[in-house]
């Protein structure tokens, strides 16, 4: 039993890192943009799969088994991203430049932030963990009112960046 | 009093009743769907959010827009539809008592019925959870998302279930702060993706805690939280003060089952599925063999497996009618069970599928099924 | 503001003809077709009554038409469930009072 998640709220690294879906080690990271996703539970869903225009993700049968993401095929497309229903997915790149890294991450609040602006990104938490740019904004159809965003931020804060805190109007 | 004669008639236009009708009508049934709201859909137009399981549960698609298909596909097939319509009674096990616009009382005659009724939710108890400001969490539901209107704007949720969790997502969503999730239990309830999204959002999750007492003059204006032992008593000095004007409650549902007390079914408690069920089989019939039943009437569930049931029950009701033959209602409700067994599994579904199976064993052994 | 014009899933608020509503004589603009404690709520009006005994404020609870926790007087006629009626033009909603009066009817004409 996932105790962090189960008290807290969200998973701790250490928890993620024991399941099949999370990314197992650094150098997967090195290669370039990659999906990491944070599914920990068995329950029956499996759009990620679907969503994949490479096949890299598997769940297979039972729908009930976690996904697998086959990191030699997935090119970080990001078409997962928008597919999950749990929101539960994002493309970290960490190799976007010497010093930052990127991370494309699900969305669903107003106002949306502006390509360019300056954001504050969060961790797992909620708590405040660095400042990033905005790079993109993708708003399609396709996404079914899911935005994905994506922000430029220091290499330093790879593991712990997740999302961005809500802009208040 | 002119008694209207119809073949079915389904009590609850939400998602298990709407597909019950579509399938009974596609099958060629003379089919009846009454709802006491002004609208139909049931809880489906408040679900903004994106349905898990499989292509074929719809996973992806968004409660609200399976409504619309789902309202599209019932309008297309010319289904006979009466809103703002009260079933009060069932005589007989087949006079439908109906009060219309609250004005004009009609009975329907029915070969067979089923009810699709639902669930109401559960109240949790403390001084002052009578302020104004103090409300279920589906009321909150339909007041942001079926409404756009905010009820409050500090909202401290009471319970970490799925809807608790998904309600104070939308509610963030709406614009409204959310100051705390209180759990009585030492674990969170709903799927960890759903308290996920929440955390990272920066709210506040505090397991075995439960709110002592809501202060205000004409409204919520603050709560006083509580930490509970192992045995859920108040730990006395743990208490302390959370700022809010509004406070949910998600603290389970129960099934609507006067419909099916009033009628003489058989009922059976089972607390995995929200308490007192009519005891059903597998065709999900009752112990009155014209009555049947769908959804959360049945066992609280999801949405998904209400709907499975919702074809389940239609395709049942027009088979005993004669409009499907056995065969084909084996072939199709065997399909519709290999599904509900994969929405019935994993960590979170197999509690349900092991009161489901003991539910089904029961209305094996009292449930004469008259077209097996 | 307790109106969500905007929503990130919804979009924004269809465009809806405004009625006008009576709140204990106070006037107060409402959307056609909502429902009453939908209109109350975006006035900022949270409390509908008052309990018979304590005088104790009540407002929505069940949001549902189950509890009757949210009945006001409407149009002369007590004990209305707002949170299942939908508003009319010109209609008159007064803060009820433990079980009301009735302003209508044969005692009345």
């Amino acid at each position: 039993m996932f105790n962090v998640l189960k008290t807290t709220g969200a998973p701790s690294l250490e928890e993620l890192k024991t399941t099949v879906a999370f990314p197992q080690g650094d150098e997967i990271y090195k290669k370039g943009p990659v999906a990491v996703i944070e599914c920990v539970e068995e329950i029956p869903c499996n759009p990620c799969e679907t969503a994949c225009p490479k096949g890299a993700i598997k769940v297979g049968d039972p729908i009930t088994n976690l996904p697998v993401v086959d990191f030699s095929i997935c090119t970080g497309c990001g078409a997962c991203v928008a597919a999950c229903p749990g929101l539960a997915i994002y493309v970290k790149d960490y190799t976007y430049s010497d010093t930052t890294a990127t991370i494309a991450f699900p969305f669903e609040y107003l106002p949306l932030p502006a390509p360019g602006g300056t954001v504050q990104l969060v961790g797992r938490h909620g708590e405040p963990v660095c400042t990033g740019s905005v790079l993109r904004v993708v708003n399609s159809k396709r996404n079914n009112r899911t935005a994905v965003i994506t922000v430029e931020f220091p290499k330093d804060y790879f593991d712990d960046v997740v999302n961005i805190r809500r802009i208040d109007i | 009093m002119r008694m209207i004669e119809k073949e079915l008639v389904i009590v609850g236009a939400g998602p298990a009743g709407l597909i019950a009708a579509i399938e009974a009508a596609k099958a060629g049934v003379d089919v009846l769907l009454i709802d006491e709201n002004t609208r139909p859909g049931g809880q489906l137009f408040k679900q903004i959010h994106k349905f898990f399981g499989s292509h074929a549960h719809k996973a992806g698609v968004r409660g609200m827009d399976i409504g619309t298909e789902l309202l599209g596909e019932t309008d297309k097939l010319g289904i006979e539809v009466w809103l703002s319509s009260e079933v009060c009674g069932i005589e007989n096990g087949h006079d439908v008592w109906v009060i219309r616009n609250s004005s004009e009382t009609q009975y329907v005659h029915a070969k067979k019925i089923i009810l699709a009724t639902g669930a109401t939710e559960n109240a949790v108890s403390f001084p002052g959870w009578d302020l104004p400001g103090v409300m279920g969490a589906g009321a909150a539901q339909t007041m942001i998302n079926v409404n756009r209107v905010l009820p409050g704007r500090k909202v401290v949720m009471v319970g970490s279930g799925n809807v608790g969790v998904i309600v104070s997502y939308q509610l963030l969503q709406a614009g409204a702060e959310v100051a705390a999730i209180v759990e009585a239990a030492p674990f969170l309830g709903g799927y960890g993706v759903h308290t996920a999204k929440v955390c990272r959002a920066g709210v506040p999750f505090y397991v075995s805690h439960t709110v002592k007492a809501a202060y205000g003059s004409e409204r919520v204006e603050k709560i006083e939280l509580v930490r509970l032992d192992e045995k859920f008593n108040q730990i006395p000095g743990t208490e302390f003060e959370v700022e809010a004007d509004t406070v949910c409650l998600a603290t389970g549902l129960t099934p609507l089952t006067e419909l099916a007390w009033i009628s003489g079914c058989q009922f059976d408690f089972v607390p995995a599925l929200g308490g007192f069920l009519p005891i059903h089989n597998a065709q999900l019939q009752t112990t009155n063999p014209d009555i049947y039943i769908a959804g959360d009437i049945a066992g609280i569930e999801e949405a998904s497996t209400a709907m499975e049931e919702g074809r389940l029950a239609g395709i049942s009701a027009s088979a005993a009618l004669g409009y499907i033959s056995k065969g084909d209602a084996e072939q199709l409700t065997d399909k519709i069970w290999d599904s509900l067994n994969a929405l019935r599994s994993g960590y979170f579904g197999q509690k349900r599928r092991d009161a489901k199976d003991y539910m089904l064993k029961k209305g094996s052994e009292v449930i004469v099924c008259s077209t097996c | 503001m307790y109106r969500v014009e905007q929503h990130p899933i919804l979009g924004d608020a269809p465009k809806v003809r405004r009625v006008k509503i009576f709140v204990d004589g106070q006037e107060y603009e409402a959307k056609e077709g909502e429902m009453i404690a939908a209109a109350l709520l975006a006035a900022g009006i949270s409390t509908f009554r008052y309990t018979n005994y304590k005088h104790k404020p009540r407002g929505i609870y069940c949001g549902i038409g189950r509890c009757t926790d949210c009945i006001m007087t409407v149009d002369g006629v007590p004990n209305i469930r707002t949170c299942i009626t939908p508003v009319q033009d010109g209609m008159r909603l007064q803060t009820q009072h433990g079980s009301g009066e009735w302003q209508r009817g044969d005692a009345h004409d």
